[in-house]
């Protein structure tokens, strides 16, 4: 039996509790309005049959099976969006740390190439994909000039579907900036004495790297890993971009465009979600995708944070 | 840590979903009970954004304004379908009462949606009878199932260019008729250079601008749909013909991927350096606007002609596809009698169409315009005119889910053209049952 709670307690808890909600109100006002309220409607939506207009009608599973079973341009979007994924936050993080550890070590013009390197970051995005779609035109572009005058093959880049990705990641890589300054702000933060001792043990370059560095800036790749992964389930404007300019289509206003040229191989599953909501308007399958983005991007999230300590430092 | 990882899912989840947070929205309920006589401010969007575009809808617009001093418009340009869908959806003050669009691919999903205000009121309350008034084709392209929910606003017209010099150095004297003489023409006219062109004849890829299926399929006289609205792109052997011709080109030309890698280093559709302009190509089927733009690009050696026809339909030569820009009411408009007068004006006025056609090289909309002894006389642009009224042209459906069904065709083309589809009766089978299952979930 436990003993009857004062009254005066009781109003001093309640109080407290108040206090408490009054402080955290605005975090939950903009949990509520900019996550739960989306999240639900999102779920609500994908059950009805609803285009902007007309009040929403139940259609119950019918926008899911359509957008898995009858939808030709999901299953596409999905293994590209997957692929960019896997490939385009790997070369990214892998050339962002390289970067990162060559201008920590360069004795004079660091200043230089770090500018160097950062300004491609700072380019507008669809001005950079245009740039690069032109130089890689397999026609007219210089580069493929170049290789060709060199003897090596000539791919088709963003007008061929097995270059169109690699090409989308190598315009990626050009932009790695803003990893390389974290990447080096974390590398200036490894403790000197780590390094002197392992190199009186005689440790290696490699065997430093992958004891000391690797350790003390495992917080800032998981950072990067995952960030990377959420930029790139939202990857949009440059596959639009690179599609529409390759395949020669700018358009008309409202004129009908092929998604995702060549061949759908740049075709993304926000595009998707635009084509679907906002050029078709079927909110309904449009918040499939926009739901299974969100089980992805989620999913993704907490298998990296449990492959690794997250976000915790090296000697936590 | 847990912080963190809390702040980055729900980045990853709002991201996600944020987009579709604002699906929720009014409409006014479609009536019209405004005072067309008082003063009143209208505004009009339209996609226009070349200079001399802008300057031709503006003076129409300044002619609107001095035959009602009481309504007074404010234009805005450059607006595309997907902006206006959205702002009809969204209404409020700002959002515009007269919409126009460059295509006639969104009409069905205007009327069928609501966003587009029912004309036939109006035009039964102006006394405007539309059989009467504007051409066939167009009339079919700016209502839906029964619904007109917006009238045309000039039309365009597709044929074939043909640069004159570059006929005469090959000796050919007259522009092909059908498309045996048209496949003859385009080998003759092709000059290869390694492993590229020096002059194309034409470019038969679907990706070569404007010989999209659709343009081309016209000239079989297809049918999309068929009167239970199902797609029938199987049934209907225009197609199927359309797509073996063009596979013949290609082959004929060179081969697709040679024809691709050549079409990649090809100039802006819409610049000065368009292939018909630059003579790197030597046909091309494009609308009426391009001979237009081929002046102002310094070339001066195209001449049109309607685009040839199958051998077994000759009798039917100087007809084309048609298409063209539309112009109705929003729903949420408060003010659709006075927007209705801008429109009537705009579209039904014989001098406000034959100015506005005359000065942007457009097909004019009405059958007392295209008439009209003031319209201009320029050869090319009588070709097209003479297109745009012959009764065998036709033009694409309006569909529910806007041009979806324009897409799915479109990418079998592209997949025929190059190679990965090989069963053409397959492949158009599938399209029939991709279109209307998208029809299905768009209802």
């Amino acid at each position: 039996m436990s003993a009857a709670v004062h009254p005066l307690l009781r109003a001093r808890r309640r109080k407290a509790a108040l206090r408490n909600l009054a402080f955290l109100s605005p975090w939950i006002v903009g949990f509520s309005v900019f996550f739960a309220y989306p999240l639900l409607s999102t779920v609500y939506f994908s059950f009805m049959h609803y285009n902007g207009v007309n009040p929403p009608t139940w259609t119950g599973t019918k926008n899911w099976s359509y957008v898995f079973r009858d939808y030709p341009l999901f299953w596409p979007a999905l293994r590209n969006t997957l692929w960019l994924v896997v490939v385009m936050v790997t070369l990214r993080v892998v050339f962002g740390l390289g970067v990162g550890l060559l201008i920590t070590r360069i004795k004079t013009g660091a200043g230089l190439f770090r500018t160097a390197f950062y300004l491609p970051y700072l380019a507008p995005p669809v001005a950079a994909t245009m740039a690069f779609v032109f130089l890689l035109n397999p026609g007219t572009g210089p580069v493929n000039h170049i290789l060709g005058d060199i003897g090596i093959p000539t791919p088709g880049w963003f007008t061929d579907p097995h270059w169109s990705k690699p090409a989308l990641t190598m315009l990626a890589v050009w932009g790695i900036g803003d990893l390389m300054v974290i990447f080096m702000a974390a590398l200036l933060d490894v403790p000197k004495e780590q390094y002197e001792a392992a190199e009186l043990d005689g440790a290696g370059s490699w065997v430093r790297f992958r004891y000391v560095t690797l350790p003390n800036i495992s917080p800032i790749v998981m950072f990067a890993v995952v960030t990377g992964v959420i930029q790139t389930m939202q990857y949009y404007t440059q596959p639009l971009v690179a599609g529409k300019v390759a395949s020669g289509i700018i358009g008309n206003s409202g004129q009908q465009f092929e998604p995702g040229y060549p061949d759908k191989s740049t075709l993304t599953l926000p595009q998707l979600v635009y084509e679907r909501g906002f050029q078709r308007f079927d909110y309904g399958s449009a918040c499939v995708i926009a739901l299974v983005l969100f089980v992805l991007a989620m999913a993704f999230t907490a298998l990296l944070m449990r492959r690794r300590n997250g976000f915790l430092s090296a000697e936590d | 840590m847990s912080r963190i990882r809390k702040a980055a899912t729900a980045v990853a989840a709002s991201a996600a979903i944020t987009l579709l947070a604002s699906a929720c929205t009014g409409q006014s309920s479609g009536s019209a009970d405004d005072d067309a006589g008082k003063d009143v401010t209208i505004t009009f969007w339209h996609g226009w954004s070349a200079p001399g575009e802008l300057k031709a809808i503006n003076d129409n617009v300044a002619r609107f304004e001095k035959a009602h001093p009481n309504i007074h418009v404010k234009v805005q340009g450059n607006i595309t379908d997907d902006k206006i869908n959205q702002a009809l959806r969204a209404g409020g003050s700002k959002a515009p009462d007269v919409v126009s669009s460059f295509t006639t691919d969104n009409v069905g999903q205007f009327c069928s949606s609501s966003t587009f205000a029912d004309l036939a009121p109006f035009l039964q309350k102006s006394d405007i009878d539309p059989a009467a008034t504007f051409p066939k084709p167009m009339l079919e392209y700016t209502q839906f199932e029964g619904k007109r929910c917006s009238l045309p606003l000039l039309g365009d017209a597709y044929g074939l260019y043909y640069n004159t010099k570059e006929f005469a150095a090959a000796g050919i004297t007259a522009p092909p008729k059908t498309l045996s003489e048209f496949k003859a023409d385009a080998v003759k006219l092709t000059k290869s250079s390694g492993d590229s062109y020096s002059q194309l004849g034409f470019m038969p890829d679907f990706h070569g601008y404007e010989s999209t299926p659709m343009h081309v399929a016209a000239q079989w006289g297809v049918k999309y749909f068929d009167a239970a609205g199902k797609s029938q792109v199987a049934k209907d052997p225009g197609f199927a013909a359309m797509f073996t011709w063009q596979q013949d080109m290609v082959k004929a030309l060179g081969g697709f991927a040679k024809l691709e890698k050549f079409r990649s280093g090809f100039g802006d559709e819409f610049g000065a350096k368009n292939p018909l302009h630059t003579g790197q190509v030597a046909m091309g089927i494009d609308g009426e606007w391009r001979a237009g733009m081929a002046k102002d690009a310094g070339m001066n050696d195209l001449a049109v002609a309607p685009f040839p026809v199958p051998d077994d339909q000759a009798a039917t030569y100087g007809k084309g596809y048609l298409s063209g820009t539309i112009i109705g009411i929003a729903n949420t408009s408060a003010k659709k009698n006075a927007a209705w007068e801008l429109v009537k004006f705009m579209t039904t006025d014989t001098d406000a169409v034959v100015s506005f056609a005359n000065a942007i090289h457009n097909v004019p909309s009405t059958l007392a315009a295209l008439k009209s002894p003031k319209l201009d006389q320029d050869p090319s642009f009588k070709t097209f005119l003479d297109i745009a009224q012959n009764p065998n042209s036709t033009t694409t459906p309006p569909s529910v889910n806007g041009g979806a069904y324009q897409v799915t065709l479109q990418d079998f083309g592209y997949a025929y053209e190059s190679g990965k589809a090989k069963d053409l009766t397959q492949g158009l089978k599938g399209v029939d049952t991709q279109v209307d299952k998208d029809i299905a979930q768009a209802k």
